[in-house]
């Protein structure tokens, strides 16, 4: 990391460089180095290494740093008796629809509010704006009563993967964000295709598509970690043990199994959202920052 | 600086579109199809909102003056607010959830502002340190939550606080079978879990501030505290005031911390929060009438806390 580049902040470079101001920096930044690996890391590091303790070893005083006699059959117990290969692949199923009708239907209708314009799109657009300012609680009732008896159509879709899918379409922050970054793509760019006689669909898939894979990337780990991390709804439309989510199946077995498999099992359901992070934590990081700023 | 214009930077321009319905002159037919164009590739996700949004929003507050019973819905006028008005534990969860609310503004929301005053100042392990304050975000609560649940807050010694607690010579807690530490052990939990998204924002926003303020201000004699106080907060008050708010619509919906952690209720009714009791209405008592009553009751609480916060955010504009 550059030394001497950037804007200035709270405290200059100068002041941080000299005499004691150097002291003081490289004093602060060892103890908060120390102490947020602690903080953040050092429970995870609880989690994984505690869930290979025996039940003995967790229940001594003082608890051990180590575990003495390592019990990687807790690990196994999880994957067995919980079914977790069965959950972690609900689950992935799940996020994998969620990904591709939130990428096809929100890409579409932020491409036809951005560039299409048809009339009521501003009135659309404010409608699924104002749903932003409705807390999520407020809606589950009324949401559920809505899935286990669709209007019109009169269809349950209980235990039907739709009642994740379908739902997490109407998400005004994709929208926001999606129709925000087209809106800064220029005319010109599009205005040669049209002349050539593109489609919309064709210019939307040839010309926009193309230049908004940062935006896209961002929404597709928005909409896959959601889906992971989500845990009230799944759990009320997917009753039944063989579509239940991993944090819900979880959560189900949790009363009548040992407290190491439990942790172990929460391990296991992590490690997928973890991996996400780290393999695309530059796009994660600025997709909060670009989503939330200018708004 | 390239002299293309970069995706994500400009303001929409005035002109119309290649393919928007706007003014201009062409034939009436040929408007009707852009339009019809426009919609077509709309309709799915306004179906969506349409179905899984907006009608359940209608729904709810006329199921809250409904009641279903054995399949026949009869209109009952404040019925069911009157019976969840009744109940004691309706007065418990909002107490409840608003110490819950208001201890989490204490503890989780000037936290990651003083988190991110701290990182933005430093000029090495930056990108270690965000990212070890945002992996737990990315954690499912669940798992987490398990995790606070039987080692951290197990009530003997061999929980990790209290073993270090012991360790430092300080009192130890029973945690979530003590009623008194219920709230703040769950406000910890959460604040531990969520913190890193708010840690981020705000870095995001402190890295907008023009230095040259710094500079003025340290020329005119002003101390780092003086100057987070007239430099810092006033120049990211619009987002420190926008994240206020969203935590609070966050935390007045405090649901899985008190399910996982504390099976619902916790000791004595400590953790029983609305959202919570939403649930047991809906899903245990067969009763989703009263669970939209309190669903209707927690927006209107809600909408007041935003026309607060924008009487607060506009007043001095």
């Amino acid at each position: 990391m550059a030394h001497d580049s950037g804007t200035r902040t709270l405290i200059s470079h100068a002041q941080l460089r000299r005499g004691r101001g150097k002291v003081v920096y490289w004093t602060l930044l060892t103890v908060v180095v120390v102490v947020f690996t602690l903080v953040f890391l050092g429970p995870l590091y609880w989690m994984v290494t505690g869930a290979l303790k025996s039940g003995q070893e967790i229940a001594q005083t003082p608890p051990s740093l180590f575990p003495r006699d390592p019990q990687p059959q807790n690990y196994v117990d999880a994957w067995n008796n919980l079914d977790l290969a069965k959950l972690l692949f609900n689950t992935f199923y799940y996020a994998a629809g969620a990904l591709f009708f939130q990428l096809v239907l929100d890409t579409a209708a932020a491409y036809s509010l951005s560039k299409l314009r048809p009339v009521f799109g501003n009135a659309i657009l404010g409608l699924m704006l104002a749903t932003l300012m409705i807390p999520a609680m407020v809606l589950i009732v009324p949401q559920y009563v809505t899935v286990i008896d669709l209007p019109i159509l009169h269809l349950n879709l209980l235990d039907s993967p739709f009642a994740i899918w379908l739902p997490l379409v109407a998400n005004a922050f994709n929208i926001f964000l999606l129709k925000r970054f087209f809106d800064s793509i220029p005319e010109d760019l599009m205005a040669a295709a049209v002349v050539d006689g593109a489609t919309p669909l064709r210019t939307l898939w040839s010309i926009i598509l193309p230049m908004s894979r940062p935006i896209l990337g961002v929404v597709s780990i928005f909409a896959v970690t959601a889906v992971w991390k989500d845990f009230l709804w799944p759990k009320l439309v997917m009753p039944s043990p063989e579509t239940r989510t991993v944090s819900v199946g979880i959560y189900a077995f949790s009363g009548g199994t040992p407290m190491n498999v439990v942790v172990a099992a929460s391990v296991i359901a992590a490690i997928p959202t973890v991996v996400i992070f780290l393999l695309f934590q530059r796009n994660i990081m600025s997709g909060l920052t670009t989503g939330s700023l200018k708004g | 600086m390239a002299i293309t214009t970069v995706p994500g930077t400009t303001r929409p321009g005035r002109s119309a579109t290649p393919y928007a319905a706007g003014p201009r002159r062409t034939s009436l037919g040929r408007k009707v199809r852009d339009n019809l164009t426009g919609h077509a590739f709309l309709i799915g996700a306004v179906l969506c909102f349409a179905v899984f949004s907006w009608y359940p929003m209608i729904r709810g507050v006329v199921m809250s003056f409904q009641r279903t019973r054995r399949g026949e819905t009869t209109w009952v006028g404040w019925d069911n607010y009157a019976r969840i008005l009744d109940d004691p534990s309706f007065w418990t969860a909002w107490k409840n959830t608003l110490y819950f609310t208001a201890l989490a503004l204490v503890l989780g929301y000037a936290v990651p502002f003083f988190v991110a005053i701290l990182l933005n100042e430093f000029r090495h392990a930056k990108g270690y340190l965000r990212i070890l304050v945002y992996l737990p975000v990315m954690l499912p609560p669940a798992s987490a939550l398990f995790l606070f649940k039987y080692y951290a807050y197990d009530p003997s010694e061999a929980g990790l606080f209290n073993a270090v607690l012991a360790a430092l010579h300080l009192p130890t807690s029973e945690w979530m079978q003590s009623p008194g530490m219920t709230m703040p052990a769950m406000v910890l939990a959460s604040t531990w879990m969520n913190m890193g998204s708010a840690v981020l924002i705000y870095l995001a926003a402190l890295q907008n501030i023009p230095g040259e303020l710094y500079e003025a201000a340290e020329l005119d004699g002003a101390g780092i505290w003086r100057r987070i106080v007239n430099v810092t907060i006033p120049q990211t008050r619009l987002i420190l005031l926008l994240l206020a708010m969203l935590q609070i619509v966050a935390t007045m919906q405090l649901f899985i911390e008190p399910l996982i952690l504390a099976n619902g209720a916790g000791a004595e009714d400590s953790a029983t929060s609305v959202a919570y009791l939403i649930y047991q209405h809906g899903f245990f008592q067969n009763d989703l009438n009263g669970a939209a009553a309190l669903g209707v009751i927690m927006l209107v609480v809600l909408a007041g806390f935003s026309a607060v916060y924008a009487r607060l955010t506009s007043k001095q504009d």
